[in-house]
């Protein structure tokens, strides 16, 4: 679609009031965009040292790097998790550094999706009511939560476990479970923290099926991976370290370029 | 399409939570670690129960101490002789119940004599041993006049009240050993028969000590003077207070001060007083098990909140706000106490009506008793869970997703 951008250049687009997109414009409008984000820690410890990046609707990518590469500081930054020292976080279009705690708790309820590698599962409960739970807090009267509960775990294949607890699930299935927590939403952005990390080779193959099933209907996803295999057979792949994005390359149609 | 248009809208408010799902939130701590939600609930059970039982015992006690005295009636006064300077009795003149009868609201009146006569279970019984029985003569309207009534045999009526025969007080009968009517006892070297035994006096417990025999008796056979040394008499209750006015000038003209009015359900009444002190003390009691039992609660929560780092960090996540945070805490707190405020409620209620049966009263358990026990227990669940629910609401969600 477009050439791959060097990671340096800011991305043209993105300003305090994006115009609205017309139809004929090819290009889908930003869900993530930072600028020159920086984020430190007391001790003179820089985790993020300046990242830019954009990410558009609809677009499916990695975030590689060795550990401490700042990788997972981005990921909780454009989540909203964590706060950046310095530079612009926006996310679904509102401007993060302006929003308070409870907006941003209600930002997170409503447009973004996470997925963990330690799955983060209610233990006593069932695969419902933690699916359910994800959409708790975004006002969603009980049934209709039940309801989509249900839709979601059907999504994710796991139909037949809806009353098993975590405790009677596999490492693949309760991931399966957490995706369709993240997914129940129906966010903008689903933000997964290696989520293949904790699984063997095969129920991980289900887990990243069904995050580019999740893409190919529309979401944005951004998965953080160790695994080259994983990251390479993504159409667009993002390279921390030292706190700063090393390469950003892109795939088209699947192959690398 | 729909991100673009979004800086447009209007700011991103949180929602709220249903009542509903904010009593699940806090179920869901609970369940999960039933043992430590028992123990912990147990310490303010202890509290309340120990409260609302002793508030139910007192009122229960009270209720049938009132029960009682509206049974026996407040209206009845006694008139007693005073001692002389010397420490003998002093006695009534012979026309004091005549006298008495005549004050306008008097509806009954009747009397009792000191007998000198030393009472003995038989002639074998040194004269020196009396068994703390003393003899004296009554009027066949006594038993009337004090709503009493004989346990077993019967009476005295016109024609025993002129023969060598007695009626015993409960005590007595019981220290002279005399277990049915028909037996005799001594009363100085006379032998007489016992006709009757009370049921205990309530109103006039001194009655239950003593030997009674008819006024004619007691003057033919035990040289008795036939003057009373206590005058009971009953008027309507809207007079009682009239009548005690004017009841010592009346029954010992010239000499009121020498003689003794009182109203014997004073005394009764004046034992549910007494009995203040010692519910007070273990009204605090239950003040500071219940307060332990909301330190227990604490300590629970803050446990619970370090455990449970993950699930906060998880809610943050998914788009829990602080106070959701803070709520759900506050919640699970509230709802610890309440379980243990609702079952020491119960254990404490079910206390009182075991004691009460065991003692024959009614059982009143006051319902503003249970409200405050149980609305004290919530006020502890509410202070017990402020603390770990503002370190909930305040772990960074990084952090708290990060905990081990």
């Amino acid at each position: 679609m477009r050439p791959p951008a060097p990671a340096s250049v800011p991305e043209p687009t993105p300003g305090p009031d994006p115009t609205p997109t017309l139809a004929s414009d090819p290009t889908p409008p930003p869900v993530v965009e930072l600028r020159d984000v920086i984020k430190s820690y007391a001790g003179d410890v820089h985790a993020l040292r300046g990242v830019s990046l954009t990410v558009r609707a609809g677009e499916l990518l990695a975030i590689v790097g060795p550990s401490g590469s700042g990788k997972s500081t981005v990921l909780n930054v454009i989540g909203t998790l964590d706060a950046p020292t310095a530079g612009t976080v926006r996310v679904a279009g509102y401007d993060v550094s302006r929003m308070s705690d409870a907006q941003l708790s209600a930002l997170r309820a409503r447009h973004i999706g996470f997925v963990f590698q330690h799955f983060h599962l209610a233990a006593g409960r069932d695969a419902l009511d933690n699916v359910a739970d994800g959409l708790l807090y975004g006002g969603v009267p009980r049934k209709e939560r039940r309801d989509r509960a249900r839709a979601a775990l059907e999504r994710v294949r796991l139909g037949h476990r809806v009353g098993h607890r975590p405790a009677e699930l596999s490492g693949g299935e309760k991931q399966r479970v957490a995706i369709a927590r993240a997914l129940v939403g129906e966010p903008d952005l689903v933000l997964a923290d290696e989520p293949t990390g904790a699984l063997d080779t095969a129920s991980g193959e289900v887990v990243m099926d069904l995050l580019r099933e999740l893409n190919a209907a529309g979401t944005t996803v951004c998965v953080i991976t160790h695994d080259h295999e994983i990251a390479g057979s993504l159409p667009r792949r993002v390279r921390f370290r030292d706190g700063v994005i090393a390469a950003d390359s892109r795939t088209r149609e699947g192959k690398p370029v | 399409m729909r991100a673009a248009t979004r800086s447009t809208r209007s700011r991103l408010r949180p929602a709220r939570l249903a009542p509903r799902d904010v009593l699940g939130l806090g179920a869901v701590g609970l369940r999960a670690r039933r043992a430590r939600v028992v123990l912990s609930a147990l310490g303010i059970a202890i509290g309340i129960a120990t409260m609302v039982a002793v508030v139910g015992l007192s009122q229960s006690s009270k209720a049938d101490l009132m029960a009682r005295l509206d049974r026996l009636g407040t209206n009845l006064l006694t008139v007693e002789a005073g001692e002389d300077p010397l420490g003998g009795g002093l006695k009534l003149p012979k026309s004091a119940v005549a006298m008495v009868e005549r004050i306008g609201p008097v509806q009954h009146a009747t009397a009792t004599g000191s007998v000198d006569a030393r009472i003995r279970r038989s002639d074998v019984v040194p004269q020196e041993r009396t068994a703390g029985v003393t003899a004296q003569a009554a009027r066949t309207d006594l038993l009337a006049a004090l709503n009493a009534r004989v346990a077993e045999g019967t009476w005295l009526d016109g024609a025993g009240e002129r023969l060598p025969v007695t009626v015993l007080g409960s005590v007595a009968a019981r220290r002279l050993g005399v277990t049915e009517p028909g037996e005799k006892i001594m009363m100085d070297d006379r032998y007489v028969v016992v006709i009757g035994v009370l049921a205990p006096v309530e109103l006039v417990p001194t009655l239950d000590r003593v030997a009674l025999i008819g006024f004619p008796a007691a003057q033919k056979y035990f040289r008795f003077d036939g003057r009373p040394s206590m005058v009971f008499e009953r008027s309507p209750d809207a007079a009682v207070e009239d009548v005690r006015a004017v009841l010592a000038r009346t029954v010992s003209p010239g000499a009121e001060g020498s003689v003794k009015v009182s109203r014997p359900s004073d005394a009764l009444a004046a034992k549910a007083a007494t009995d203040k002190g010692l519910t007070t003390l273990m009204l605090g009691l239950g003040a500071v098990a219940l307060l332990v039992g909301g330190v227990g609660v604490a300590n629970t929560m803050v446990v619970s909140v370090l455990e449970r780092r993950q699930e906060i960090g998880l809610r943050r996540a998914i788009g829990a706000t602080r106070n959701a945070v803070r709520l759900q805490f506050l919640t699970e707190s509230l709802l610890l106490s309440a379980l243990g405020g609702a079952t020491g409620a119960a254990l404490g209620a079910a206390a009182t009506f075991g004691f009460a049966l065991v003692q024959g009263w009614t059982a009143v358990v006051p319902p503003w008793s249970v409200a405050a026990g149980f609305g004290a227990t919530l006020l502890i669940g509410v202070l017990a869970g402020l603390y770990p629910a503002a370190r909930a609401a305040r772990l960074h969600p990084t952090v708290a997703l990060n905990a081990t």
